[in-house]
């Protein structure tokens, strides 16, 4: 009866061991099949032709549309979030550091945002688009991608702006800076790197959204020359691809897949490094 | 600011009101009960019951929680109190980038793994034959995307606990594992079933990625390898479609909003469990 502790001990140390390295396996996994998979249907053509003529149903073309039109719309929704998520973010920090219950009321409104499914994002954004009477387009697209981002946005600046010291902040206004010099000039640059990780986070998440797009970009084999028009989104290029009864373009899907795999690495590496950069104008205490 | 901040504010409301705007048609002509517990849908007929995809939503979702749940608690566990420093190291980023893959990506990887072994090894080992694009395909996929926010939020969990709690229970002669689970796990238990709560809500509304491995069939699942047709796999389907009769924008708009409420219950419930937790 006395050993029987260490054993049961023993045996969920092993678990937990099995569980850790099962996590760490299966994004292993999730890279490997993808790459797998993709990398040999990858060609140059792919990454850098739109869609010719019979292009779903094996014939040439790539899928340079949906990658330079994911890359519109994530760009230009994040730098919109980044125009409401950085002023919110600092004013929470700065103006209203005094009142608790607000501030908390806020955290939490974020945090509830932040766990709407991007499907409903997405069915909203068709709701707003109706009533303006607008169709599928690059503009709607890019207004639902900047709303289901900026709450992800302004979380994790929260959480950087949070970080900095009291003294800091009293330091700056001793020295008789006003509060939005001080969250310009000193919180700003203190927490470079982080705001930086902040935007690349979101910017990830824009890029790889394909419920919120759905209903709001259209898609079309052409890169977008204007914001009415549809646009194509590397998400919804696997997803379609993916349907496709046919084998060659199922394949391609997979390629596509491995490219998107691809950037989102990137953008979480840069993200990395960033933190590591851009730190010799941090004050440290 | 102030603008950024009535934004962030209202935005859940107006969501909420937009999307229930949206549905008023459908609800004016039938009743809200008839939409939500019957399992009828045609939408050509004008009959609209959602029961058989909430009863799909809702089995994948608990499906997914039995399989992702125990997992994290074993690793946040191991994390926080046994593996060596540079363990959670290691794990943080592995944690930010699957918390950071596109859900089409899961879907690809479900598509690639997932649907072969299913209906390859697990389903002839219970005697059963299936294309691979099942109820327990989707939990499966699913599982892997949640693990990183539950496991994010129980390690917040544990590293809350004071320390004295443990230094005290391991002085009175108790093994680790004992006071793990008489104290640490008693102590976090709110925590961790709003941590649960939180990962609930994110794969209820999971769209892609499980109805690229679901199988898509409109009825009511009876068991785990039987397809299954989840809520935002309806909406997301059935977009092209529902310009055509008002009724069924309608009632995809009504789906949505059942979504909406139904996250933010359980996303609002968690929270004030969590935040009410951290400040004891």
């Amino acid at each position: 009866m006395k050993k029987f502790k260490f054993i049961e001990e023993k045996i969920f140390r092993a678990l937990m061991f099995f569980s850790t390295v099962f996590i760490v396996t299966s994004l292993a996994l999730i890279i490997f099949s993808i790459l797998h998979k993709g990398l040999p249907v990858l060609s140059w053509e792919m990454v850098s032709q739109t869609p010719k003529g019979g292009y779903y149903f094996g014939k040439e073309g790539g899928i340079v549309n949906a990658i330079v039109g994911s890359f519109y719309l994530s760009v230009s929704a994040t730098f919109l979030a980044l125009f409401v998520s950085l002023p919110l973010a600092l004013f929470m920090n700065i103006y209203l550091k005094r009142f608790k219950i607000v501030i908390n009321a806020i955290r939490f409104f974020l945090d509830l945002l932040w766990g709407v499914p991007s499907i409903v994002y997405g069915a909203f954004g068709f709701t707003i688009m109706i009533y303006f009477g607008l169709k599928a387009s690059l503009i709607a697209g890019i207004f639902t991608v900047t709303l289901f981002i900026i709450p992800i946005m302004v979380r994790a600046m929260d959480e950087v702006f949070k970080t900095v010291p009291v003294g800091l902040y009293e330091a700056a206004l001793s020295l008789g800076s006003t509060r939005s010099e001080t969250a310009y000039r000193v919180f700003l640059k203190q927490c470079y790197p982080g705001v930086i990780t902040a935007v690349l986070l979101a910017f990830g998440r824009g890029i790889g959204d394909a419920a919120s797009v759905l209903f709001t970009t259209g898609f079309t084999d052409h890169i977008p020359t204007s914001l009415s028009q549809p646009t194509a989104t590397l998400p919804l290029a696997i997803f379609f691809q993916l349907g496709s009864p046919i084998p060659e373009v199922q394949e391609r899907a997979y390629a596509a897949a491995a490219v998107l795999t691809f950037f989102i690495l990137a953008i979480s590496i840069l993200a990395r490094l960033s933190s590591g950069r851009f730190q010799k104008n941090k004050i440290n205490f | 600011m102030i603008v950024a901040l009535a934004i962030v504010v209202f935005l859940p409301f107006v969501l909420g009101i937009g999307l229930y705007l949206q549905s008023t048609l459908l609800l004016e002509e039938q009743s809200l009960f008839r939409i939500l517990f019957t399992s009828q849908w045609q939408p050509m007929s004008g009959k609209f019951g959602l029961l058989g995809f909430i009863l799909s939503s809702l089995m994948v979702t608990a499906l997914s929680l039995l399989i992702a749940g125990p997992v994290c608690l074993l690793t946040a566990i191991h994390l926080t109190q046994y593996a060596k420093k540079y363990v959670l190291k290691i794990m943080h980023p592995v944690i930010d980038i699957l918390a950071g893959i596109p859900s089409v990506i899961y879907g690809v990887w479900g598509i690639i793994v997932i649907v072969p072994l299913v209906s390859k090894y697990l389903a002839p080992f219970f005697g059963v034959q299936t294309s691979g694009y099942t109820l327990l395909t989707g939990a499966i996929v699913l599982s892997v995307m949640i693990i990183p926010f539950i496991l994010n939020i129980l390690i917040e969990v544990f590293r809350s606990i004071p320390t004295e709690l443990t230094e005290a229970s391991l002085a009175l002669g108790a093994t680790r594992w004992q006071t793990i689970k008489h104290v640490i796990v008693r102590k976090g238990f709110p925590g961790i079933i709003s941590a649960m709560g939180l990962g609930v809500s994110r794969a209820f509304g999971e769209t892609i990625a499980v109805l690229m491995v679901v199988g898509n069939v409109v009825k009511i699942p009876t068991g785990v390898f039987q397809p299954g047709y989840p809520l935002p796999a309806l909406i997301a389907n059935n977009y092209g479609e529902m310009m055509s009769i008002p009724q069924y924008q309608s009632a995809l708009m009504f789906s949505a909003l059942v979504l909406f409420v139904v996250v933010m219950l359980f996303n609002l419930a968690s929270r004030i469990a969590i935040s009410r937790f951290e400040t004891k």
